[in-house]
């Protein structure tokens, strides 16, 4: 077995032998990057487990006082491995990692960790495009063409989950938002796994036309904004199937999508190094990928501008002139500003009720999310936010109570 | 046929119900606690109402924490409470601006001037009828008693309201060292209205009209009282209606009235709610025992660790007796000199545990035989000094040492202990018959004894009863490992979704067990807690949880039938190995006519202005509490115990008295987070140009209440609530402007893998500015920084004090900054040698007391480090050490400062025969949860051990001193067969 650091490398021949596992996080555009890896001849599986064993888990490997991300991400591994489904000699993990100044920067850390004792022979893979862990034996390697193929299954994901999020809570034959998600999902794995698939505007226009034939009921639905820690937001089970509960509520969940994460994380590249003069080398890439990034949401936007029928992303641009009017650029922990950027933006386009996800105790969120609800509320007094937090102790009852207000006061407003 | 209008409102522990006419008359109401039967008390309620308006069809709405699953699975509508209690109050007291609601585990703040806007607890629920009962119970008294006790109260206490285990931590101390319960039970009620303006109104000022609502302020005029006063309201703007326990019911009637819901006869909806099948997605466990053959055996073979007995009556000879004076419950066993047991109790000690212990006293000394001669007595326990006091008791002992000892009487191999308590799990690991590491269980993992026996109580039964139920609970639920008051809500579920009785107690056992095994030891594996396991402490008299401890480990186990004495038993074992001739015991005689007074006077021995707790006993001894340090105490110190962080503190605080001659103006710099190490660096830089500084100087606990009403977050570390407190201290002061920079990136210290800050130091500043309206671009500057780089930060102060015209000079105060700083960090690594080098002259333990550097301020440190060298210890700081220590192997990403410093000063203390490491960690620090098993880690495998103290508001220092005095007697390698000095 090939070690770096006391645990083990996968290898290149592993590409051959094991399946990677990859946590659920976003449910679509996770689906779509796997077929992406999966053209590079790597074997992918997307978990799906979600029994309470995997918050024991995460609780038994992982210090409990750590974010609720991590013991969930960690959690779905150990009970995946321990199910039996899988050959332990025979799997490797995947983990996203930031390498930002919150704590999610470690949790491949901990989850090596967690692995050392029981699985000591199964390989962890850190999924991130700033070159940590990079090793020549390395047998994963996130080529160029590899990193942009990956961004523009997000994209997709993206597009597909803004579509289908404004179709769903309409739909009048029940289910049918679904099946066209299903079809889409089919029709861009199998393009992205044949790598012809850079002529996104083609793709976006037939999507649109596609999801337009759904039979939509025209009652407007109270709109609801979801914000948060990135796991929490996204992740059905960090949020407990947050976007089914407000659908059955008989409103319409409005995610911020994917890539304005890449974008902030991108720009913050760049802005860093003007905040405290620190330019190197590399501070030019992240510009030309930041641009690169900027231009393919505002082809998004257009294109879903020139079709009319579905309401686009927030425009990148105008988040980063908004945001300063409650907290600077500065703030790139975690989600940093981005959360109150996209409250802002969220209840200026007339999505005033707006539910920020957190982790229990996660530490940016104290200042970039409660702390900032003040501001914006003064910005747009109708802002109807309501902060929950998510932990193994936290209850769906709890949770869906208080949302439960937070929806009184949006019908007492309408 | 008419048509009424019927409000439902199902709570966590009662159901109310209201019925209307078209006019809003209330025709009905009735309000009765449910004891988790939700639908029969429902049903009930609906029946009388059928039963009274037999012609009468209604329009019907639900609403309630526990009714939302109802209201789902029979088709009744529903309403969110707040939002019903809201429209009550508009048609009702169109006067009101604000609305308190206290429900039984949740609180509501409605805000209904200037923007209305409706609030709920968030996942913290102190502050709650909930909190209340608990307090009560821990008082032994009912909630009646206890209001009518705190109406009486002449003065308050400071308690932490945050979380019932917090308040208990508070609380305890004040018991046993005889606070009156009567101020006791004032500051409970204090406490509640403390959370409910922290936790609640979050910045929002309550003023006005103020409606009061829900149960507890209905029934509770103590609780009324404390509201009307902390908010300092007139007779008219405090007003408690009539209707206030069904207000949310009405709502709910109001609710439905404006619906367009087709009215239904009362039959119908009976039928409705009766009917109403919920969706079961409870997770059920395995069973505990398949049958009555396979429990009998399991208790036959835990018969087999009984102590033999004798009577007191007919024994003479030598006798020894030991007592434990727990946080809740006192315990005394009186033994012979062969371990038979001669007299036992066990019983809550009511708050009182001088008068219980006195009395248990009394009884033995009346029935036992007149040739029964006690030699010796030793007590142990959080009650160990005031008893000992009191009552003469020879010896003391540490509670951890006291249990090893005990267990190691029924099993001398013993490797690893674990006891629950009524308020505490307490583990240890024994290695070469010394206790080698010790876990407690910290707040927010609290499920142990008087967990089951609050819930016994709510649901109606008697705690033996009750766990009793479990043993051949047909589907226990899986109810997970969680804080007490989410688990009240897992259970509303769980019984929501048709769970008997039965599975609810044996799944409250498993959740104690998982609680213990996954939150307090962490144990992967069970090798890892040792081959002979010995189980002790009053829960484990419960065979549920026994049989789930012995389950989820897959091992056997001893759990010896005295275990919930074992701690007494141990001080009793102890007491016989330091045997001297003569007890001093108090006799019989001097016991009959023993009392006590108790009152309460400031120290005035430094600034710390502790406050005391004098007993004064009948025989004209007396005994001091609440003391940080052996002056108040009134003790004479031999010597000066060298301690760092004194020095340290003293060094920053002292710096504001040097300023310039001439001042330009002046700047407010909070003495809070990273400052207690820039000071130095900010001191300089704007003296050196002419601004006068003003820090906002030292914290207690006025501080935090001072700029609680700024506060966001309530789950945010103390050290940074703090300094809303700090922020107000300088604008009351009038500082031309507040600097308080942020910065992503701290030093670069080390060989680490990056440097950063953690979020809440590196963008505090950011919530400050949103967060409090008397802060503007004029009189608050936070500027991005980067240390590192010299050049960047001339540049931006250029920027920010472009206002002051003195670019020019801006160069030359940054390098006298970072010389200042330089030389700063110098002289305390130079005085850690001093500190060092005297200690080991004197023949002193070390201990490095690890933290961050704002756990420097008292207010946040509580005055640990006088605690340390109060037991002789001579104490450093880990940033005075952190350079001496190499970067040892992590298994960590590295790429926090201060934290860094963290690992190599343990490293450091490994290579230190006469040091050990006590890391200091703020409750809700994340960061921590990464580090605390890292530096446990570096330190154990270089065989040092490994010592935790978690702290936040609460200033009760029991805890620490516990695991202290067991972090000093493992220091001395304490072995249970070793007769060694006191303590």
């Amino acid at each position: 077995m090939e070690m770096l650091d006391g645990h083990p490398i996968f290898t290149k021949e592993m590409k051959e032998t094991h399946t990677i596992l990859i946590p659920t996080m976003l449910p679509i555009q996770f689906r779509l990057l796997i077929s992406v890896f999966e053209s590079y001849g790597y074997k992918c599986e997307l978990l799906e487990n979600e029994s309470r064993n995997v918050v024991d888990e995460g609780l038994k490997n992982v210090h409990n006082d750590t974010c609720y991300p991590a013991l969930l991400v960690i959690g779905q591994f150990m009970d995946a491995l321990k199910s039996g489904k899988y050959d332990p000699n025979r799997v490797a993990l995947m983990l996203p990692q930031t390498g930002g100044g919150c704590r999610a920067s470690n949790y491949i850390y901990l989850l090596r960790k967690a692995l050392k004792d029981t699985f000591p022979q199964v390989p962890v893979i850190s999924l991130n495009f700033v070159g940590l862990e990079s090793d020549p034996r390395n047998g994963w390697k996130m080529t160029m063409p590899m990193i942009i193929k990956a961004i523009f299954s997000i994209i997709y994901g993206d597009m597909l989950q803004t579509l289908y999020n404004q179709c769903r809570s309409y739909e009048l034959v029940k289910g049918s938002s679904k099946k066209m998600l299903g079809k889409w999902i089919k029709i861009m794995e199998k393009e992205l796994r044949k790598g012809n698939f850079t002529n996104t505007k083609k793709y976006y226009r037939s999507m649109l036309r596609d999801f337009a034939t759904i039979e939509r009921s025209a009652v407007p639905r109270i709109r609801v904004g979801i914000v948060g820690e990135i796991y929490i937001k996204y992740s059905p089970l960090g949020n407990n199937h947050l976007e089914d509960f407000l659908i059955s509520e008989g409103c319409e969940p409005v995610v911020p999508s994917m890539l304005e994460f890449i974008l902030y994380w991108s720009y913050n590249k760049v802005n860093e190094a003007k905040l405290y003069g620190t330019r190197t080398a590399a501070t030019p890439l992240y510009n030309m990928i930041y641009k690169m990034f900027l231009a393919k949401q505002h082809e998004v936007i257009d294109v879903m501008k020139e079709h009319g029928v579905f309401v686009p992303p927030h425009d990148f641009t105008h988040l980063l002139a908004s945001v300063r009017q409650y907290i600077s650029l500065g703030v790139n922990m975690g989600e940093g500003w981005l959360i109150a950027a996209e409250m802002g933006a969220l209840a200026e386009n007339g999505t005033e009720n707006i539910i920020c996800t957190q982790p229990f105790g996660c530490l940016p969120n104290h200042i970039i999310a409660k702390g900032m609800s003040r501001a914006v509320k003064e910005r747009y007094p109708n802002a109807n936010i309501i902060a929950i937090d998510y932990d193994p102790g936290a209850t769906r009852v709890n949770q869906e109570n208080r949302i439960k207000l937070m929806l009184a006061n949006a019908r007492m407003a309408d | 046929m008419k048509t009424y209008a019927l409000g439902i409102d199902v709570g966590s522990t009662t159901v109310k119900t209201v019925v209307c006419d078209e006019q809003g008359s209330v025709l009905h109401s009735a309000y009765e606690r449910h004891f988790s039967k939700v639908k029969e008390t429902v049903a009930e309620q609906m029946e009388t109402i059928a039963e009274k308006f037999p012609e009468a069809q209604f329009r019907t709405a639900m609403a309630g924490s526990a009714g939302l699953g109802l209201a789902n699975a029979s088709g009744i509508s529903f309403v969110q409470e707040v939002h019903a209690a809201f429209l009550a109050v508009k048609e009702f007291y169109p006067q009101a601006d604000t609305v308190i609601e206290l429900g039984g585990e949740d609180a509501k703040i409605i805000f209904l001037t200037g923007g209305v806007e409706q609030r709920m607890n968030g996942s913290c629920a102190g502050g709650t009828g909930a909190f209340i009962d608990q307090m009560a119970t821990l008082l032994g008294i009912t909630v009646d008693e206890l209001d009518a006790a705190a109406l009486r109260a002449t003065r308050t206490y400071p308690i932490a309201s945050r979380c019932g285990v917090f308040a208990k931590s508070d609380i305890q101390p004040l018991l046993n060292q005889g606070a009156a319960r009567e101020d006791v039970a004032a500051s409970i009620f204090r406490a509640v209205v403390d959370q409910t303006v922290a936790g609640l109104a979050q910045g929002r000022e309550i003023k006005g009209n103020v409606l009061f609502l829900g149960g507890p302020l209905y029934f509770l005029k103590g609780l009324r009282k404390a509201f009307v006063d902390t908010l300092g309201l007139t007779e008219t703007q405090a007003l408690f209606p009539e209707q206030a326990p069904v207000f949310v019911a009405l709502g709910s009637a109001l609710y439905a009235d404006r619906s367009k819901d087709a009215p239904k006869t009362a039959q119908q909806l009976l039928d409705k709610v009766r009917n109403a099948h919920a969706a079961s997605d409870v997770a059920t466990g395995d069973v505990l025992f398949q049958s009555k053959e396979e429990y009998a055996e399991f208790v036959e073979r835990h018969k087999q660790c009984d102590l033999a007995f004798a009577d007191m009556r007919t024994y003479e000879g030598d006798a020894y007796l030991g007592i434990d004076s727990g946080s809740t419950t006192t315990k005394l066993v009186l033994i012979t000199e062969d371990g038979r047991l001669l007299f036992s109790h066990y019983a809550s000690n009511e708050g009182q545990p001088l008068d219980r212990i006195a009395s248990k006293l009394r009884q033995i000394y009346a029935e036992k035989n007149p040739k029964l001669h006690i030699r010796s007595s030793a007590v142990t326990g959080y009650g160990e000094e005031l008893i000992k006091a009191g009552l003469s008791v020879d010896h003391g002992i540490v509670e951890t040492v006291a249990h090893f000892k005990a267990a190691s009487f029924f099993c001398p191999d013993v490797d690893f202990i674990i006891d629950i308590g009524g308020q505490d799990i307490k583990c240890f690991k024994i290695k070469n018959g010394a206790i080698d590491s010790i876990m407690l269980n910290e707040a927010c993992s609290s499920g142990c004894g008087s967990f089951i026996q609050t819930f016994a109580m709510a649901m109606g039964y008697d705690i033996a009863e009750f766990s009793q139920m479990g043993l051949f609970a047909k589907h226990p639920v899986e109810l997970g490992s969680r804080c007490t008051v989410f688990m009240n809500s897992s259970v509303k579920q769980a019984q929501k979704d048709g769970a008997t009785v039965e599975d609810i107690s044996a799944g409250l056992s498993a959740s104690i067990i998982k609680n213990a095994i996954y939150k307090v030891i962490r144990a992967q594996s069970v090798e890892e807690l040792g081959k002979n396991i010995v189980v002790q402490g009053g829960t484990f008299l419960n065979d549920a949880v026994l049989r789930c401890f012995e389950r989820e480990i897959g091992r056997r186990v001893i759990r010896p039938a005295i275990s919930g004495l074992m701690g007494a038993f141990g001080a009793a074992l102890y007491a016989k190995e330091c045997a001297d001739k003569k007890s001093t015991l108090i006799s019989p005689e001097a016991l009959e006519t023993f009392s006590y007074t108790s009152k309460n006077v400031r120290c005035g021995g430094c600034t710390a202005n502790c406050l005391l707790n004098v007993i004064r006993f009948s025989d004209g001894g007396r005994f001091v509490s609440g003391n940080r340090c052996e002056k108040g105490a009134g003790i004479k110190r031999e010597k000066e115990v060298p301690d760092l962080c004194s020095y340290k503190y003293d060094s920053l605080m002292q710096l504001a008295q040097k300023q310039p001659a001439h001042k330009r103006a002046v700047v407010g710099l909070p003495m809070v987070l990273n400052y207690y190490e820039l000071l130095p660096f900010w001191h300089t830089f704007f003296t050196r140009l002419g601004f006068g500084v003003e820090i906002s100087g030292e914290s207690d606990r006025k501080t935090y209440f001072k700029g609680q009403h700024t506060i966001p977050s309530d789950t945010v570390c103390y050290p940074a609530k703090l300094a809303h407190g700090h922020i107000e201290t300088l604008l009351e002061r009038n500082v031309d402007f507040i600097f308080w920079p942020c910065m992503t990136y701290n030093v670069k210290e080390a060989d680490t893998d990056n440097h950063f800050n953690c979020p809440v130091v590196a963008y505090y500043p950011e919530l400050m500015r949103a967060n409090h309206s008397g802060l503007h671009a004029d009189n608050f500057l936070y500027p991005y920084l980067d240390l590192n780089n010299p050049k960047h930060v001339v540049r931006v102060m250029k920027e920010h004090l472009k206002r002051y015209n003195i670019g020019g000079q801006i160069a030359g105060a940054v390098d006298a900054a970072y010389k200042a700083l330089a030389d700063f960090r110098k002289e305390i690594t130079v005085k850690a040698q001093e500190v060092i080098a005297q200690a080991r002259r004197e023949g002193r333990k070390i201990i490095v007391l690890a933290g961050r550097p704002y756990h420097l301020d008292k207010e946040i440190n509580h005055g640990i480090h006088k605690l340390i060298t109060s037991l002789g210890i001579a104490v450093v700081t880990e940033d005075s050490v952190a350079a001496l220590g190499d970067m040892p192997a992590l298994h960590v990403l590295n790429q926090w400062t201060y934290h860094s410093r963290l690992y190599r000063a343990a490293q450091y203390v490994t290579t230190q025969p006469d040091m050990q490491l006590v890391q200091l960690v703020s409750f809700g620090c994340g960061i921590d949860a990464i580090t605390t098993d890292e530096v446990r880690s570096i330190l154990e495998r270089k065989g040092k051990l490994y010592t935790q103290l978690k702290i936040d508001e609460i200033s009760n220092l029991g805890a620490a001193k516990i695991r202290l005095r067991s972090l000093l007697a493992a220091m001395n390698g304490t072995k249970p067969d070793q007769k060694r000095e006191e303590g």
